[in-house]
């Protein structure tokens, strides 16, 4: 996921430092990953479906005998977590959830999960952007939750290797007290935009500030893959000194630093909490779709509590409280038929027109290319 | 010490008291080895390993490209630039704190507030600068109350002038701290004794004082460069979003969720980090060692 880094950034080196010179020196842990002993827990590690277990009644009974799940890099204020994990402990109190690295990226994770490789400390679970996720299915254990056919087929893997979570479409977000309200990507070139457009993240670096540099690159008439056009259009912004540098957090949106961001609808929806005046905006000429991915590690220790997490995220409660942190869920429409989507939270969505565009993988790979290439030259 | 003990038999060996000398080099050998030598040499031999392991030279090549090579230049000058700055005003500061009486209340003052600013660095700096400076910061905006302009704040973000004045925030501290010493050993029966054989002010500095504070000076200056060169979470905090330094790209290459595989490159950057450092500290050892035979004619 993309992440303000800086935060914790110079911490998490150092503590990667260290990490990779006591791994060295640790010896191998071949088949510690199994070493949860109990049938339950190895039979778990290779379940592809709660009714492999025996039903849901069986996965619960495994996952509070292995009594812990580690979760990573998942931020409180990103699209709720916060919550999830507190309902998840709430309903499960004999499985305790260790939430590491809240603020780090997702090739943090995956990089995580090879260093702690049989350790009891690896995550059990992954949350991960699209790149990412998709350059590790090998690291994926198989599973499909019983929710599964619900999630249309272009957001799951046939085989449950990895499903889409929660979504949203890139927006520009903008505290109506400081900035008149921007009608089109355009608009952000207007004097009263000075100093005060944010972008989260660098885009060479962050999912969702890449997303931001697709974005504006369609509204410039350029596309996903093409991104000549969105970078030229930052290099105006910069050139008009309305270009501001800072990674945004909710902490320089309240402290009103960072006026105008450009981050997923879900993000800057849930900063209306803290600043009232604060208002979401997705330009209709320009609607980037985009979807994180959820995965289970292969290796997990605590394989049940893993997959009953997975179960959880996808019943109607876990979708619901995503929603409510104004991400779009991945089972949304299926539940809306079924009558079982937390109406008020779907409502409070910010408004979307225009056709979506869902970003391709050619299109990232394209993207980066150039990016790569040519970033740090127009905002350098 | 290992051969004698090799010699012995193993009951014997619980017998052996432990001699003072090893035990106080073993914590040191052991801390160097798991924090400096186990962490460089998985840096040089990465430097030289692909995705899965192979040897390869791609990493170091993909040190030639224009982005990476100006992130070096970018590092190299901020770095100069912030450590002679750093080192020239703090070491006329650290000059004038030695001439107040030792122990005074001005001295104590002066060198405990170093003490905590040379080590005010990271996010917290990189927020206080934002908070004041930026287009909204608490200055800017009083500033343009009276009717001063400071330029919408963006300069803030540039590296080469918003980091440069960041940087010196703790560059001129520490060099004032690390730098007092040198100042506070010159006796003031040098200068009287120049000044009896009829030299001048410039005479003392430039065959005196000069020559004994040389060594210290570029010795303190080089631990500013190394100092600005390795800094990261301040430069992170205040320009996120173009990498314009090497420890920045370092990071980048780690962390980067769309850019993936850079890994590899990222040790070959840290491995060109080491040897600049190596190439500066040949250059001091080569000064020290010239100003040393100056004095001693």
């Amino acid at each position: 996921m993309s992440r303000p880094l800086g935060r914790r950034a110079g911490a998490l080196a150092a503590v990667g430092v260290t990490a990779l010179a006591l791994a060295a020196c640790s010896p191998p842990s071949e088949g510690g990953s199994g070493d949860t002993a109990s049938s339950g827990g190895s039979s778990a590690a290779t379940a592809t479906s709660a009714a492999d277990l025996g039903g849901m009644d069986a996965l619960v009974a495994a996952a509070k005998k292995e009594g812990a799940l580690n979760v990573i890099a998942l931020p409180p204020d990103w699209a709720n977590y916060g919550e999830v994990i507190k309902a998840f402990q709430a309903k499960y109190p004999e499985i305790k959830i260790t939430s590491d690295q809240p603020d780090a990226s997702s090739a943090d994770e995956i990089a995580t999960a090879k260093r702690l490789k049989g350790q009891s400390g690896a995550p059990d679970v992954f949350d991960l952007g699209a790149a990412v996720a998709l350059a590790n299915t090998d690291m994926y254990a198989k599973y499909k939750v019983a929710t599964f056919d619900d999630i249309p087929a272009d957001f799951k893997d046939a085989d449950g290797t990895w499903v889409n979570d929660y979504g949203g479409y890139m927006s520009i977000g903008y505290d109506s007290a400081k900035v008149p309200a921007p009608t089109s990507v355009k608009d952000l070139l207007g004097a009263d935009f000075k100093g005060k457009v944010a972008l989260n993240g660098n885009p060479t670096e962050a999912g969702a500030a890449f997303a931001g540099v697709q974005m504006v690159s369609i509204a410039e008439g350029g596309s996903a893959g093409d991104l000549t056009k969105g970078v030229d259009f930052f290099k105006q912004l910069k050139a008009a000194g309305n270009f501001l540098p800072v990674d945004p957090t909710p902490a320089t949106v309240e402290s009103g630093q960072t006026p105008v961001v450009i981050d997923w609808d879900y993000l800057n929806a849930s900063l209306s909490a803290k600043v009232p005046t604060w208002k979401v905006f997705v330009p209709k000429e320009a609607v980037v779709a985009g979807y994180y991915y959820q995965a289970i590690n292969a290796e997990a220790p605590h394989p049940a509590a893993a997959r009953l997490w997975q179960e959880f995220l996808y019943s109607d409660e876990g979708q619901n409280l995503w929603l409510k942190g104004g991400a779009r869920p991945v089972r949304f429409d299926a539940m809306k038929t079924a009558n079982t989507l937390d109406a008020d939270a779907a409502a409070k969505l910010p408004a979307v027109e225009g056709t979506p565009v869902v970003p391709t993988q050619a299109d990232s790979d394209s993207g980066k290319k150039y990016l790569a290439d040519n970033w740090a030259n127009a905002v350098g | 010490m290992a051969d004698t003990a090799s010699v012995r038999p193993a009951g014997a060996l619980r017998r052996l008291r432990p001699s003072g000398a090893l035990a106080g080099v073993v914590p040191f050998f052991a801390y160097t080895t798991v924090f400096l030598l186990i962490p460089t040499l998985v840096v040089v031999i990465g430097a030289f390993l692909d995705g899965d392991n192979r040897p390869t030279l791609g990493n170091v090549s993909a040190l030639t490209q224009p982005a990476v090579v100006r992130g070096l230049v970018q590092s190299v000058v901020l770095s100069a630039v912030t450590a002679l700055g750093g080192a020239v005003i703090g070491g006329v500061l650290a000059y004038a704190v030695s001439t107040a009486r030792p122990g005074s209340v001005t001295q104590r003052f002066f060198t405990s507030l170093c003490g905590v600013l040379a080590q005010f660095g990271g996010v917290a700096l990189a927020f206080a600068f934002i908070a004041s400076f930026s287009a909204q910061g608490l200055l800017s905006v009083l500033l343009s109350e009276v009717g001063m302009s400071t330029g919408g704040g963006l300069w803030l973000y540039e590296w080469d002038r918003g980091l440069m004045l960041v940087y010196l925030y703790f560059q001129i501290p520490l060099m004032l701290i690390v730098f007092l010493p040198a100042v506070e050993g010159l006796r003031p029966q040098w200068r009287e004794a120049t000044e009896t054989l009829g030299g001048t002010t410039w005479t003392y500095w430039r065959r005196v004082a000069g020559p004994i504070l040389l060594p210290s000076f570029v010795g303190a200056t080089l631990l500013l460069f190394t100092n600005a060169f390795s800094a990261y979470s301040t430069a992170k905090a205040l320009v996120p979003q173009a990498n314009p330094l090497l420890p920045l790209q370092i990071g980048s290459s780690l962390s980067s969720e769309v850019i993936l595989g850079q890994e590899n490159i990222g040790k070959a950057m840290a491995f060109e980090m080491v040897v600049v450092v190596a190439v500066v500290m040949a250059l001091y050892a080569w000064l020290d060692k010239r100003s040393g035979r100056w004095m001693s004619r």
